[in-house]
C-alpha cells in the first residue's frame, strides 16, 4: 500500500471528501424524512394541513433524498476512491469530476424542492421534473466520462472485479434514466411534461425503470462497494475469482428481466409478468453468488467479527442482502404477489434490502474510507458498535412490523364471512396497521439516531484530523526555526 | 485457453460493449412487443381522452402524490371484484401519461371511484377525511377549496398531450376524426382551440365543489375522481370476453 500521505497527493482525495459528506447529510435528511412520513401514517394529525409536508409530497422527498442523495453520493465518493486505488491512477479530470458533484447535488436540491412544492412527474422513484433529467443526464455523462478516462490511465492490464460492477451500474443507469424520462414538456418555462407512453406500456418502462433502479443502483453498484471494502477490511482476497465472473454477468442479464413482477395481476399481458417471474426465480442464483463470494472472503478470519466493528456492519449487510434476495424472488410468484403486492409486506422488503444491505454496506465502507482519507484514526470505535446496534435493532423492528401490517392487510381484505360476503372493509384495515405503523416509526427513530451517532463520530475524527495536522505543522516549523533555516 | 475471460477484463471497451449488449436484452424483450401485439389493448367502447377540467384534476392529483397511497388497477380476484368493481383493462389507461396504477394501497383503490360517492362526499372527504371516515389516516387537503384553479395553460398542456399521442384535436381533420371515433359532443370537449370555454363550461355543469361562484382546484380534482372507471359499460359486453386477451 503506498504511503498515505503520498496517497493523498497521488489521488484526487477531495472530490471524495465531498461526496462522502454530501451522503451523510442526504443519508441523514433523507431518513429523517422517512421516519416523519411514517409518523404522519401513524399520527396523521403530523400533515398539519401545510400542504408542502403532507405524505404524498414528502415520499418522494423520502425516496429521492435516500435514493439518490445518499446513495448516489455514497457511490459517487467510493467509485472515485475504488477506480484510483485499484487503477494507482488518478481521476482523469478533477474538474470533470467536480462538475459531477455540484450536477449532482443541484439535481437531489432542486429536485427536492420541487417535490414540496408540487412539481412531480408522478413516476416512482423517477419524480423529478424533465429539467432536472436533463441537468442529470449531462453529470452522467461526464461521471461515465471520468470514470473510464480514469480507467484507462490504469498502471495494470486488468480492471478489477468491483469496477466491472461500477461500470454496469452507470451504463444500466444511463439507459434506463434515459427510456424512463422521455417525456414532452408543456413548454420552455412549465414544470410540467408528460410522460411520451401511457397506460400499460408506461407500467411496464416504470417497473422495468424501478426494479433496476434496485438492480442496478442500489445493488450492482453496492455489490462494486463490496467487492473493495470486504477484503481490504478483512485482508483478505475475495473467496472465488471464478463465482465473481459468472455471478457478474448473470447479474448484469438477468435483473433486466425482472421488473413486470411489479404488475402481476395487473392489465399487463400475463406473458410479460410470467417470464418476469421465472426471471425473478432465476436471479436468486447470482445474487446468493454475490453474498456467497463476500461472506465467504471472511473464511479463516471469521474472529474479526468480534473484534471488528467495521467487520460487523460489513457481513451483516449481505447478510440482510441474502434475506432480502430470497424475500424477492418468493414475492414474485403470483399467488405469494396476489397477497402481498399493495400492501406494506412490499414496504418491508424494500427497506431490509436499502436499511440492511445498501445502508449497512456503506456505514461499514465509510468507516473504513473516512480515516483514510483524513490520514487518521477514526475517533471512537465504541461509537461503532453503538452505530450498529442502533441500527440494527431498527431494521428488525421495521421489517417485522411491515411483515405484520402487509400480511394482516393482506389477509382481511380477502377474507369472506359465512355467507360469502367480504369480512372486512378496507378502513377496519387501516385501523388494523396503527400498532405495526408506530412500531415501524419507533424502528426508523432508532435507525435514524444511529446515522446521527455516526454523524458525530465522523465529525470529530475529521476534527481531530485537523487538530493532528496543525500540531504535525508546528511541530516542523519549531524544528525549522532550531536549525536556523 | 483462447477464449479467456481475462481478454474482456484487460479491455475496457470490449467490457462496455458486453455489459451493454448483456443489459439490453431483457427489456427489448419485454417491453417492444408491447407496442406492437394488438391484444396488448382491449378492444373496447367508450374510453376516451380526458376533457380539459378532467386533465387539470388529474394534474392535480399528480401534484399531491396520491399515487403514494392510492392504486388504479383492480386485479381479477373476487374481493376486488366485490369491493372495487369490475378488474381494470389496459384500454382504461391508455390515455394516462403517466399512467397511475400505483403500488401501493394505504388507502382504497381509485380506478372506478367515479360517481360511487357524490360530489359533496368527495368535497367534504378532501377538506378533512375524518369528517365522513372518522378512521382515516389521509392528511386535509383543505387549500384544494381555497386555491383558483390555473388553466391559463390548459391548452398547451393539450397540445403536449397531443404530441405524446392523445387524440386532441386542433386542425379540422383532427376534428372531424374525434367526431368519427367518439360522436360531436365529445369530440368538442377534444378540441384544444376551445379548451378554455369547455374547462368553464363543465365546471359550471356541475355543482363540484359546492360553490359555482368560484373555480377551485377542488373542482377539477373531484370531477377527475368522478370520471375514474365510468368509460366503459360493462354490461355492453358477454361474461369472458375480456378474458381473451389476457
Amino acid at each position: 500500500m503506498a504511503h498515505p500521505a503520498a496517497a493523498t497527493t497521488q489521488y484526487n482525495y477531495d472530490i471524495i471528501k465531498k461526496f462522502a459528506v454530501m451522503a451523510l447529510v442526504w443519508g441523514l435528511l433523507g431518513m429523517s424524512a422517512g421516519t416523519y412520513i411514517a409518523a404522519e401514517l401513524a399520527f396523521p394529525f403530523l400533515n398539519f394541513d401545510i400542504a408542502e409536508i403532507t405524505f404524498g409530497r414528502l415520499r418522494p422527498v423520502h425516496t429521492t433524498l435516500v435514493i439518490f442523495g445518499f446513495g448516489g453520493s455514497a457511490l459517487f465518493a467510493t467509485s472515485y476512491y475504488v477506480v484510483q486505488r485499484t487503477s494507482q491512477a488518478r481521476l482523469a479530470s478533477d474538474m470533470m469530476a467536480n462538475l459531477t458533484f455540484w450536477g449532482w447535488q443541484l439535481s437531489v436540491l432542486v429536485g427536492v424542492i420541487g417535490y414540496m412544492n408540487g412539481i412531480s412527474e408522478g413516476k416512482e422513484y423517477a419524480e423529478f421534473p424533465w429539467y432536472v433529467d436533463l441537468l442529470i443526464t449531462v453529470t452522467w455523462v461526464l461521471y461515465f466520462l471520468v470514470f473510464v478516462l480514469t480507467l484507462r490511465r490504469r498502471s495494470q492490464p486488468h480492471i478489477y472485479v468491483a469496477n466491472w460492477f461500477y461500470l454496469a451500474f452507470i451504463l444500466a443507469t444511463a439507459i434506463l434514466h434515459i427510456f424512463r424520462n422521455l417525456s414532452v414538456p408543456v413548454g420552455l418555462f412549465n414544470t410540467t411534461s408528460y410522460s411520451l407512453y401511457s397506460g400499460v406500456q408506461d407500467a411496464m418502462v416504470q417497473w422495468w425503470y424501478g426494479h433496476n433502479a434496485v438492480g442496478f443502483f442500489l445493488t450492482a453498484a453496492f455489490l462494486g462497494m463490496m467487492y473493495y471494502f470486504v477484503p481490504k477490511q478483512a485482508g483478505r482476497p475475495i473467496y472465488s475469482y471464478r463465482l465473481s465472473i459468472i455471478h457478474f454477468w448473470a447479474l448484469a442479464f438477468m435483473y433486466m428481466w425482472v421488473g413486470g413482477h411489479h404488475l402481476h395481476w395487473t392489465a399487463l399481458p400475463d406473458w410479460t409478468s410470467s417470464l418476469a417471474a421465472a426471471f425473478s426465480i432465476l436471479l436468486l442464483l447470482p445474487s446468493w453468488g454475490g453474498m456467497i463470494n463476500g461472506i465467504m472472503t471472511l473464511s479463516g478470519a471469521w474472529e474479526k467479527l468480534r473484534t471488528d466493528p467495521i467487520m460487523l456492519f460489513l457481513i451483516t449487510s449481505l447478510s440482510f442482502y441474502g434475506m432480502s434476495t430470497f424475500e424477492g424472488p418468493m414475492m414474485s410468484l403470483k399467488s405469494v404477489n396476489a397477497l402481498s403486492h399493495y400492501t406494506d409486506w412490499t414496504i418491508g422488503h424494500v427497506h431490509s434490502g436499502a436499511l440492511g444491505w445498501v445502508a449497512m454496506i456503506s456505514f461499514g465502507s465509510f468507516y473504513h474510507l473516512i480515516p483514510r482519507l483524513w490520514e487518521t484514526r477514526l475517533y471512537s470505535v465504541r461509537l461503532v458498535y453503538v452505530h450498529f446496534w442502533l441500527a440494527t435493532i431498527g431494521i428488525v423492528l421495521y421489517i417485522a412490523s411491515m411483515w405484520v401490517s402487509g400480511i394482516g392487510q393482506g389477509l382481511m381484505l380477502r377474507a369472506f364471512d359465512d355467507y360469502g360476503n367480504l369480512a372486512y372493509t378496507f378502513i377496519e384495515s387501516v385501523v388494523f396497521m396503527h400498532w405495526p405503523l408506530v412500531v415501524r416509526m419507533i424502528g426508523g427513530m432508532f435507525f435514524v439516531s444511529g446515522v446521527v451517532v455516526m454523524a458525530f463520530n465522523v465529525l470529530m475524527t475529521v476534527r481531530m484530523a485537523k487538530i493532528e495536522q496543525a500540531a504535525l505543522e508546528a511541530k516542523i516549523a519549531a524544528k525549522l526555526a532550531k536549525a536556523g533555516v | 485457453m483462447k477464449l479467456s475471460h481475462e481478454s474482456i477484463e484487460i479491455n475496457a471497451g470490449l467490457m462496455i460493449v458486453l455489459t451493454l449488449i448483456a443489459i439490453s436484452i431483457g427489456g427489448l424483450v419485454e417491453i417492444v412487443p408491447l407496442f406492437y401485439i394488438k391484444d396488448t389493448i382491449e378492444k373496447v367502447d367508450g374510453v376516451r381522452p380526458y376533457t380539459p377540467l378532467e386533465q387539470r384534476g388529474r394534474d392535480i392529483f399528480i401534484r399531491e402524490g396520491c399515487y403514494t397511497c392510492h392504486s388504479q388497477m383492480i386485479r381479477p380476484f373476487r374481493d376486488e371484484d366485490m369491493r372495487y368493481g369490475h378488474y381494470s383493462l389496459a384500454a382504461e389507461s391508455k390515455y394516462d401519461h403517466p399512467f397511475q396504477w400505483g403500488s401501493k394501497r394505504t388507502g382504497p383503490d381509485l380506478a372506478r371511484v367515479g360517481r360511487k360517492y357524490s360530489n359533496a362526499w368527495h368535497t367534504q372527504h378532501l377538506n378533512n377525511p375524518r369528517d365522513v371516515v372518522p378512521e382515516s389516516i389521509m392528511p386535509n387537503y383543505p387549500w384544494l377549496l381555497r386555491n383558483e384553479l390555473d388553466y391559463a395553460d390548459v391548452a398547451d398542456r393539450m397540445r403536449a398531450l397531443k404530441l405524446t399521442g392523445v387524440p386532441y384535436s386542433e386542425s379540422e381533420e383532427e376534428y372531424q376524426a374525434n367526431v368519427e371515433q367518439f360522436g360531436k359532443p365529445i369530440a368538442d370537449q377534444l378540441d384544444i382551440n376551445t379548451a378554455e370555454k369547455n374547462l368553464l363550461a363543465q365546471a359550471q355543469a356541475e355543482d363540484w365543489d359546492g360553490d359555482r361562484s368560484r373555480l377551485t382546484e377542488m373542482d377539477a380534482l373531484v370531477a377527475y375522481l368522478q370520471v375514474l372507471g365510468t368509460m366503459v359499460d360493462f354490461s355492453k359486453y358477454d361474461e369472458g370476453y375480456f378474458a381473451e386477451f389476457r
